[in-house]
């Protein structure tokens, strides 16, 4: 009878059942574009190894969301930390911090002129200033691990999206990241890619990658999340885990927007 | 015909033509580039400089910038590329500031043929290059200078060509290049038509070779997206 779950107490609270470290804090964030207030009033804590699915309608942030945390995308006020360290304003601490954060974007955007193992290798030698050959032993590692070590001298527009996509994955691991942001990972690929990168993925989070993951895809969701957000208007309007969310959601915009897409 | 070509020094004419080409075509590359950086920089009040040249240069008329070369900064300011005392000092200063004249106005034209290129690559590429740590100037290095590049050799192509042609216009102040040596034969010579086609051709001659090249160039590094 004691153990009552503090679910129902703190509706705008974190579910306090994380006893993690935490990895990224966002205290206060708010942007505007103009006079769009696009992020109002952010408060979120991702814990170490934790994996944090972002949903909500189009428009509502989650992609500002996301690139703030790397500062892609600036702030007016609030603060953003990872891993302890307040993200710094611009130049070289702020280039050292992203090489700790890996992003991961709808349009792969990898880099068109070099080839897959270079794309691969360039941070990790730029960046972390590994020799070469060991460089290369890492990217061939990470394309086998991502099942596209057979292209790796190719050119990522002689490669389908799904691998284009997990190529962008391994370009991320290369750095050896602290956390992983994933905007929309599958959302530009033909459905019959979708799995093979939400399989690498999913084989991300069980091996203890902190990420945070904008997408709509419910499976992945329900099978690798602990947590899921739910956006709305810039707001963080609910928080649970992806079963309470999924069967139970609190708020009328949560069961107006999930009723749309589970019809589909 | 024949001794037409064997009266008149119509190879001496083209090679003049083909040194104007040649050094305005360097200076026009360096100050374009200089141009280009100054357009795509952070700085706002280079981007403003370097739009207030492209902007006025491109819409003067290439006749009027060789002409007041000469006339303002030789004739009137005295400033000359030469020796002064040298015999040749008058026609080697209309050829050196016709130079100057051709580099600085096409220099806009290889700015803007540089920004395309810059615009031939994507937001995303550089987002990416920051996302993996890449600081500023080896984003510029490693991604999004390469690719600008390769997307704009056809249009630098299209510059150079158009260049080449130009040199003409030195001929108003005295230049004696292949065009003033043209409408000499013909006032001089009956056969004006046969004329003007061997010299149409020794123009064809000289840019044929630089549009393949270009074109196959730009082809062969094109960025496949
Ligand atoms: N660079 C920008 N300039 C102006 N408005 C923007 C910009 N980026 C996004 N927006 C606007 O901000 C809102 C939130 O965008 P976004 O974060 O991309 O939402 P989501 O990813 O949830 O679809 C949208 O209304 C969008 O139009
Ligand atoms: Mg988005």
């Amino acid at each position: 009878m004691d153990d009552v779950k503090p679910l129902a107490a703190a509706p705008s609270e974190q579910i306090p059942d994380t006893p993690r470290e935490p990895m990224v804090v966002m205290d206060g964030v708010n942007k505007h574009f103009g006079d769009l207030h696009v992020l109002r009033d952010i408060n979120l804590t991702v814990g170490k190894g934790e994996v944090v699915v972002v949903l909500g309608p189009s428009g509502s942030g989650k992609s500002t969301l996301c690139r703030a945390i790397n500062r892609l995308e600036t702030i007016e006020s609030g603060t953003i930390s990872i891993d302890g360290k307040t993200l710094p304003e611009e130049g070289k601490p702020l280039a050292q911090l992203r090489a700790d954060v890996g992003m991961v974007f709808q349009s792969f955007n990898l880099f068109a002129h070099k080839t897959i193992r270079e794309n691969v290798t360039l941070g990790p030698v730029k960046v972390r200033k590994k020799s070469k050959s060991d460089a290369d032993q890492q990217a061939n590692d990470l394309l086998k691990r991502v099942g596209v070590e057979a292209q790796a001298d190719k050119y990522p527009a002689q490669l389908s999206g799904g691998q284009q996509q997990r190529v962008a994955i391994a370009r991320s691991l290369a750095m050896g990241p602290k956390v992983m942001l994933f905007d929309e990972p599958t959302s530009a690929l033909d459905p019959e890619m979708v799995n093979e990168v939400l399989d690498v993925m999913v084989g991300l989070a069980k091996e203890g990658m902190t990420m945070i993951v904008v997408t709509h895809e419910m499976g992945f969701a329900r099978k690798a999340a602990d947590r899921v957000v739910f956006m709305a208007d810039g707001q963080i309007v609910e928080i649970g885990t992806p079963q309470e969310f999924f069967t139970h959601p609190k708020s009328d915009r949560a069961k107006d927007f999930l009723g749309k897409i589970l019809t589909h | 015909m024949l001794d037409i070509i064997d009266k008149y020094d119509i190879l001496g004419a083209f090679w003049m033509t083909i040194r104007l080409a040649f050094f305005s075509a360097i200076g026009a590359l360096l100050i374009g580039t200089v141009l280009a950086v100054m357009r795509v920089s952070p700085v706002a009040i280079l981007r403003r400089l370097g739009a207030f040249y492209v902007n006025t240069v491109r819409n003067t008329p290439l006749t009027l910038l060789v002409f007041f070369a000469i006339a303002g900064p030789y004739y009137i300011l005295q400033i000359s590329l030469t020796p002064v005392n040298s015999p040749t000092a008058l026609v080697d200063n209309g050829i050196r500031w016709a130079i100057v004249a051709l580099a600085v106005y096409h220099a806009a034209f290889v700015c803007e043929a540089l920004r395309s290129g810059v615009n031939t690559v994507p937001l995303g590429q550089a987002e990416a290059a920051r996302s993996i740590g890449l600081t500023f100037g080896q984003s510029l290095r490693e991604v999004i200078l390469p690719q600008a590049f390769r997307g704009s050799i056809a249009p630098l192509g299209s510059v150079l060509i158009a260049l080449i042609k130009n040199t003409t216009v030195a001929s108003v102040i005295g230049v004696a290049e292949a065009s003033l040596l043209m409408s000499e034969i013909i006032e001089n010579e009956t056969a004006s038509v046969s004329v003007f086609l061997l010299f149409a051709m020794g123009f064809v001659i000289l840019t044929l070779p630089f549009g393949v090249f270009f074109t196959s160039l730009s082809r062969r590094l094109a960025v496949k997206r």
